[in-house]
């Protein structure tokens, strides 16, 4: 640590003391009572690297049951579970938004309005009844958007379907509802897409007040064009108006929304040529180095090192050499330098860059997460994670694309705060089979874990629900959010029946499991439809949307991964509305809590020696109990000191700046 | 089966509960689950009750069907189980690592999708088809259709195809299996077409779920394996 080269001699920290001493006695001084260290406790704090998850897993092996099921909860607080107005009940319950003090849930048979002011006992303000699968919701300003993909969405909202194949009748597409009186939302427009509206994403757009851009993704079969003129599903080659390989950006004038159109219908996937598979992860290239140590044969496989099963090598012995029994040093040598030949000959050589019969590509996208701080959006479509530039909100761009053999599904996508990581899930089964099961592999129906570089995305590791759970239990990846964690990546997430996973993803290498909460299957006997379907992180509380139990509402629980402090500078992020397909960026003000968190993590991180540590954690709690002025000269004391020991030391830069900040406010 | 009109008759009854049901509970404040929370309510039903009421309406969903569902479900139990037979010869058959894990995940995927099929029939009392396979031989037990109605399937590979297939080895079994299992992928797909242009069908959403998933994940498997085939062309063109 290159902190600890500054500060590691006696010499070195006994100034620091003295230093500290003295200034604290020039404060006593000129303040006219006398200044005395505070106590404070510091939290305990370990390593992300060795966490004492709970061993057996207490996940595995629960009772079933739908509001009586055995239930595992690590880490987590439960605040209330609320099961859904009667209604609403068997019926699934989807996605979430939040306004204020409200959460909307959806559910294929409408909208629950939820006051979740007093999380331990939600209140349920609406029930509006309209069903449409999936139900999707998102809001922005006095607007809500619902999705519709089912075949049995009515334009009137009725609840007796839509038998005609062919029907005027039938919603397909973005309903939009005036809440600006949330708990009697209006009814105001519909927009009908050809595919319908599995999800959709809201764009506002820093450079336009008036408008927003709904993104709609529709992953069913395209309408017959009898009952929406324009749609076919023909190639585009054959059609250029298809309605395949394309998404629909929805305008919606604030002040009318009843003018809300399609404006355009961006190629995003054209000319896709991405690779079949993505790079090898550090681990990957660990275990190929190893056994390249170990005298494997290693060769090149689609622009990829392989190692050659043994099993494989004794038959290219035979085959390419004609060596009858046990090779010989000289046989080994002449087959290691004839394999790269041996292999083009075998799969055929070149990086297979061929021309395309056939067009590639998806031919649309199950989600996409609009960051227009950054102006990025990650696109989950089918085969492929795409990166979009959306800076230009009714044209949005591609600029990278990455697939992976791993992965069946791209389902959709979280960025790091800062935008330097991106984390796509894969739907694999779309969600109502259980691939969480033990022999299913730990790479399908996962995250992956990207960093972005030069707008290029970089594969680097995957993270799947590390507990196993039984073939009753729908189980893959699925929705969640950011926990706003100054300094860290902590992602809360769902995987249905799998429960809900709560994991530290800051070194894109080595996601680490800190918090989990699981029920057993809904039934014993047998596959129900259950489950978390998303769950997200708004202002201090973790909501998750079950699909046949209700809502849940838990918090954070202190522990050496997570401090108190982290979560108080978690909870001092306030989000005056959320949708999950629009992710915020987090400002975090400065407060104590914040530099306590930076404090936290540096000693957690082993990045501040001991001393620095208490130096930091005294200063800010003699600061705390100080008035004012003293308080401002502390701090601003603390932040020189910091920022002289930072050296290239970013999270120490961040904790100087926070406490300079700090200082500034008083 | 019910008649259409029978089903229909059955959504009224569901519609007319939901509509009563709406109007009951609107504006009502909820709860946690605690026992003590359930009882203070008094006008609201217990957690027992919650959860009979919760039974009850999975249960009439179910009728919520009609002849085409039911006709979807069975052929395509028949038409994943011949992707088995053809994705379980990849290891056998010296096919390329790329193509076994394609392979293995069909397997995996077909498998499930089978179970929820067989599962959704049986909820609704309909005859369930058994898969048997031995071989290059699949037999399907227990819905009285003959073999020929499975055969007859879009996108269904003929014995001599899987024959032709399963004599391939190496780079000629992946260009072959890829290029079968894009014909058969696409079958799929035209019988999700069929089904939903159907009036009255894949109105049960378990059914509309079913459907959709199998036409997304099968769409992105023709993509993914049209690129590995063009691959596979263009390499052996050198």
């Amino acid at each position: 640590m290159k902190l600890n080269k500054l500060t590691k001699t006696g010499v070195f920290k006994s100034v620091w003391i003295f230093l500290f001493s003295a200034a604290l006695m020039t404060y006593a001084c000129s303040s006219t009572e006398p200044m005395m260290d505070v106590d404070y406790t510091s939290p305990t704090v370990n390593s992300l690297s060795n966490v004492d998850s709970p061993t057996p897993d207490p996940r595995v092996g629960l009772g079933a049951g739908l509001f009586d099921a055995e239930e595992a909860i690590w880490n987590l607080n439960k605040l209330s579970s609320t099961p859904p107005p009667e209604a609403f009940l068997g019926v699934t319950n989807s996605d979430l938004a939040f306004k204020g003090k409200y959460a909307i849930q959806g559910n294929y048979n409408g909208v629950l309005v939820w006051d979740i002011s007093d999380p331990a006992n939600p209140v349920l303000v609406k029930d509006y009844l309209c069903p449409a699968s999936q139900s999707d919701v998102s809001v922005y300003g006095d607007l809500m958007f619902v999705s519709g993909e089912g075949l049995s969405g009515r334009l009137d909202c009725g609840t007796e379907g839509v038998q005609q194949a062919v029907s005027d009748e039938r919603l397909r597409g973005i309903r939009i509802f005036d809440i600006s009186n949330i708990e009697e939302p209006e009814y105001v427009a519909n927009v009908q897409t050809c595919r319908g509206s599995h999800t959709h994403s809201v764009l506002k757009d820093p450079n336009d007040d008036e408008n927003v851009y709904v993104y709609v993704s529709g992953s069913a079969s395209v309408r017959p064009e009898e009952e929406l003129p324009g749609c076919s599903d023909m190639s585009p080659d054959d059609d250029p108006n298809s309605a395949l390989f394309r998404i629909e950006v929805i305008k919606v004038p604030l002040s009318n929304p009843e003018m809300s159109k399609i404006v355009s219908s961006p190629r995003i996937f054209e000319d896709l040529k991405a690779p079949p598979t993505h790079g090898m992860s550090p681990a990957d290239a660990i275990e190929i180095e190893k056994a390249r140590k170990a005298g494997a044969f290693i060769i090149e496989f689609n622009g990829q090192e392989t190692v050659v099963p043994d099993r494989f090598v004794a038959q290219l012995m035979t085959n390419a050499l004609g060596v009858e029994g046990e090779p010989t040093a000289a046989d080994s040598a002449a087959l290691r330098e004839q394999l790269p030949a041996i292999v083009a000959r075998m799969f055929g050589g070149g990086d297979g860059d061929g021309e395309e019969d056939d067009r590639g590509g998806p031919t649309q996208c199950h989600d996409i997460t609009l960051y227009p701080e950054i102006g990025l959006a990650g696109g989950a479509c089918e085969g492929y994670g795409l990166l979009l530039d959306i800076s230009d909100p009714a044209n949005p761009t591609r600029i990278d694309a990455v697939a992976d053999s791993n992965f069946s599904y791209w389902h959709s996508a979280t960025f790091s705060n800062d935008g330097k990581k991106v984390l796509f899930t894969d739907e694999w089964g779309g969600g109502g089979q259980p691939k969480c099961r033990e022999a299913d592999p730990m790479e399908w129906g996962a995250n992956a874990i990207f960093t972005i570089e030069n707008g290029k995305m970089k594969f680097q590791e995957y993270y799947k629900l590390p507990a196993p759970q039984t073939s009753q239990e729908n189980c893959v990846a699925h929705n969640g959010s950011l926990i706003p964690v100054p300094g860290r990546e902590i992602m809360v997430q769902s995987w249905y029946q799998g429960g809900i996973s709560v994991f530290d993803w800051t070194d894109p290498n080595n996601p680490v499991e800190i918090a989990f909460q699981d029920y057993g299957p809904i039934a014993a006997d047998r596959m129900a439809n259950g489950g978390s379907w998303s769950v997200y992180w708004y202002n201090g509380a973790i909501v998750s949307s079950e699909i046949a139990r209700g809502l849940d509402i838990f918090e954070l629980e202190a522990t050496p991964y997570i401090t108190q402090n982290e979560i108080d500078a978690a909870n001092t992020v306030k989000l005056d509305y959320l949708n999950a397909q629009g992710q915020p960026k987090f400002v975090w003000p400065k407060t104590f809590a914040l530099s306590k968190a930076y404090v936290d993590q540096l000693e957690r991180n082993k990045e501040l020696d001991n001393a620095a540590v208490k130096m930091a954690r005294q200063s800010l709690a003699n600061a705390e109990a100080a008035n004012p002025k003293v308080r401002k000269k502390i701090l601003t004391e603390l932040a020189d000191k910091m920022d002289g020991m930072a050296s290239d030391n970013e999270k120490v830069k961040m904790l100087a700046e926070s406490v300079r900040g700090l200082a500034s406010n008083q | 089966m019910p008649s259409a009109k029978k089903t229909l008759l059955i959504n009224a009854l569901l519609v007319t509960t939901l509509i009563f049901s709406a109007c009951s509970s609107s504006k009502t404040t909820s709860s946690s689950n605690s026992e003590n929370a359930s009882e203070q309510r008094n006008n609201q039903p217990s957690i027992a009750e919650l959860e009979e009421i919760y039974w009850a309406r999975i249960d009439s969903s179910k009728m919520n069907f009609t002849e085409a569902d039911v006709k979807f479900m069975t052929g395509m139990i028949g038409h994943h189980a011949q992707a088995l037979i053809m994705s379980g010869l990849a290891p056998e058959n010296g096919a390329s690592p790329q193509v076994q894990t394609l392979a293995a995940r069909i397997i995996n995927a077909q498998k499930d999708e089978i179970a929820s099929m067989q599962t959704w029939l049986r909820d609704r009392d309909q005859p369930v088809p058994e898969v048997h396979i031995d071989g290059l031989n699949l037999m399907i037990h227990g819905t009285g259709m003959d073999h020929s109605n499975h055969m007859n399937m879009a996108g269904m590979l003929s014995q001599e195809q899987l024959v032709e297939l399963s004599e391939a080895k190496g780079k000629e079994f992946d260009r072959l299996f890829l290029t079968y299992m894009i014909q058969h992928h696409q079958g799929a797909v035209t019988m999700v077409k069929t089904l939903i242009s159907t009036d009255g069908a894949a109105q049960d959403e378990q059914a509309f779920r079913l459907s959709t998933d199998i036409n997304v994940d099968q769409i992105t498997e023709i993509e993914r394996m049209k690129l590995m085939l063009s691959k596979i062309e263009s390499e052996s063109k050198d």
